[in-house]
């Protein structure tokens, strides 16, 4: 959570700085991704993050050095290749799946796989990320309803932070909970504190096992808030009140996880502070690297567009 | 050899796949009752509710949990009812499936085939006469074919469903039942990409793909009793256009005419027209035409109307007529 928040910190300074055209991630999520990642399977299970989701790609083991690369879009971004925005993940080896910046289009993907995964009888799940505002598309209605019918091995994990861009929750929807919605699909759905990590871990990890027992899809609205900006191109003082940015940051989920880790005897300060030292360093040492590591090749830009023999 | 429709190829191509392939997956609305155009019948029986899938009425997601399967080792065969119902599909055609191996940098890959029964002559109407053809093959990462025969019906879906890229497959409704033709038994595929020459002649080229081949066939034997001799070029994949085989025929007869159904503006002639303006114009005797149907959204329901608008074996003969005296 801490590689995370410190990672995201600095590709909005490199924004800042001119460094980089542009920047998305998710501070103040970090419970909710790392949390819920915790419960993946490495390897096995099929992981469709959206660009929020720096912390779920930390904790699957992508290197902040990889992700800095994607920022830079250098040719060895892991992703793309520098083909598109930063953020916007693929890692066949983690079967961590392409997705474009389309919001919701990856939900159906997420319930194809998931019905493979049935049909050819492996005991691996999918868990699919999105925020609230992508529960007003379509897809969001067309792959729970899907999954639902053929009682699919995924879970439709939503970190809701109050905001789509600019649009509240209110002109969104008019529940109270994104986990509400699962009732209309005949699945479960289940609201948890999105700033608690491990009540996020336990909820994901109960809900992927349903999953491999044959007991899905789930649906997790893990409640949460964005403590940055949309993205770097975007300026939230203009649509969000400062008293309820401060309020939630006197909420933040690592935080929170390290007070209860002290109190516990988990943790101590010298080596909190260690982490934060070590992850200062490595990002430091990522972000250097990965500013000099070669550009793609222009021409390389035709490539791809079909398969290409070996 | 045995007698077979058009509609019976496609469904005997989808049928020995299903045998061949574990992991293959046929999918759309009322697909498991044999589909509305029976191309799929007896396929529930054999293959199971898992791998002949009835869908929801929801197109995106028809395409978009293909692609998914496509992902986890399936392979998903889906069927749109009718291309006029395409258009909620087609954020995950262009935006998703088109660009995915684009976008991963050749990370992952999209093998699915969307099947699309379109055109027009049937008496369908605004919303099942459809042509959309010229709105894929304009989208890099997609391939589209075409077929004109029952023959071709077969061999392209092959072809299609063993393709390592995305394909639309686009068969013509009036097709099914209009086309028969003795088939070899057993496994053949035709290649994407490659067009066809269905008629050989030196006085004018007449380039067309689907139905509208045999209009212009039979519009090429009127003339040929005229002393009129017309080659006919079937493009049966549109994407990508076998310029090769385009520009050989251009540049023979010197005289090209492009006809289909959809409306003029921006379809398919217009991108065979250019790549013959642009690499064989010091070889024609005449400008290029084109005969497709007019810039209305769809086909009328009125017979009379919908005749009116589409392209037909005299309007052809009219067309070919005119540019052979040019």
């Amino acid at each position: 959570m801490v590689r995370s928040r410190i990672l995201s910190d600095r590709m909005f300074t490199l924004n800042r700085q001119g460094r980089a055209a542009f920047a998305v991630t998710g501070q103040g999520h970090e419970a909710a991704q790392v949390g819920s990642a915790y419960a993946i399977t490495p390897g096995t299970d099929w992981v469709l993050p959206y660009y929020r989701d720096v912390g779920v790609m930390v904790a699957l083991g992508m290197k902040p050095y990889d992700i800095l690369l994607g920022l830079f879009a250098k040719a060895d971004d892991p992703a793309s290749g520098g083909r598109q925005m930063p953020c916007h993940w693929s890692w066949p080896a983690m079967r961590v799946v392409t997705r474009s910046s389309v919001i919701a289009a990856n939900l159906p993907h997420a319930a194809g796989i998931a019905y493979a995964s049935k049909l050819r009888g492996l005991s691996e799940a999918t868990i699919v990320y999105f925020g609230e505002g992508a529960t007003s598309e379509g897809d969001f209605h067309e792959a729970l309803n899907f999954a639902a019918i053929h009682q699919l091995p995924v879970v439709f994990f939503c970190e809701n932070n109050g905001y789509a861009i600019s649009e509240s929750q209110a002109k969104q929807m008019s529940v109270m909970h994104v986990a509400d919605r699962a009732k209309g699909y005949g699945i479960e759905g289940k609201t948890v504190d999105g700033n608690d990590a491990l009540t996020v871990y336990q909820t994901t990890r109960w809900s992927l096992d349903e999953c491999r027992r044959g007991l899905g899809p789930k649906l997790i609205e893990a409640k949460t808030y964005r403590l940055s900006p949309h993205t770097s191109s975007d300026d939230d003082r203009r649509y969000r009140p400062r008293s309820e940015l401060e309020e939630w940051i006197k909420k933040d989920p690592i935080d929170r996880l390290r007070k209860r880790l002290l109190t516990e005897g988990a943790l101590t300060e010298d080596a909190d502070r260690q982490i934060r030292l070590d992850a200062q360093r490595e990002i430091d040492e990522a972000a250097t690297a990965a500013e000099g590591a070669p550009d793609p090749a222009p021409e390389s830009a035709l490539r791809h567009v079909f398969y290409e023999e070996a | 050899m045995a007698l077979r429709t058009y509609l019976d190829a496609i469904h005997d191509a989808l049928w020995e796949e299903m045998e061949r392939l574990p992991a293959m997956i046929i999918l759309g609305e009322d697909i498991q009752e044999g589909g509305v155009f029976r191309a799929t019948d007896g396929m529930l029986d054999r293959f199971g509710p898992q791998r002949v899938l009835d869908t929801p009425l929801a197109e995106s997601s028809i395409v978009g949990v293909s692609i998914g399967m496509a992902q986890n080792g399936c392979v998903p065969v889906a069927e749109i009812q009718f291309a006029d119902f395409a258009y909620p599909a087609f954020n995950q055609l262009i935006s998703e499936a088109a660009r995915w191996r684009y976008r991963s940098n050749g990370g992952w890959g999209c093998p699915i085939v969307v099947r699309i029964p379109f055109g027009a002559g049937i008496r369908g109407a605004l919303y099942h006469s459809q042509s959309i053809e010229a709105l894929l093959a304009h989208v890099p990462g997609l391939k589209v074919v075409v077929p004109s025969t029952p023959y071709d019906a077969k061999g392209l879906l092959k072809a299609a469903i063993r393709d390592p890229d995305p394909v639309i497959y686009l068969e013509h409704k009036k097709a099914y039942r209009l086309l028969k033709e003795e088939l070899p038994e057993g496994d053949y595929t035709v290649p994407i990409g490659p067009a066809q020459l269905r008629r050989d002649g030196a006085d004018l080229t007449v380039i067309a793909f689907g139905l509208m081949v045999h209009e212009c066939m039979e519009a090429a034997e009127a003339l040929a009793q005229e002393g009129i001799d017309a080659t006919v070029l079937d493009v049966r994949t549109l994407a990508p256009l076998d310029r090769d085989a385009i520009l050989d025929a251009a540049r023979r007869t010197g005289k090209v005419l492009i006809v289909y159904e959809d409306n003029l503006t921006g379809g398919i002639g217009a991108e065979i027209a250019a790549i013959i303006a642009e690499h064989a114009f010091n070889d024609l005797d005449a400008p290029i035409r084109r005969l497709a149907a007019p810039d209305i959204p769809a086909m009328p329901f009125n017979g009379g109307m919908e005749d009116y608008c589409l392209p037909s074996k005299e309007k052809i003969a009219v067309a070919m007529r005119d540019l052979a005296a040019y």
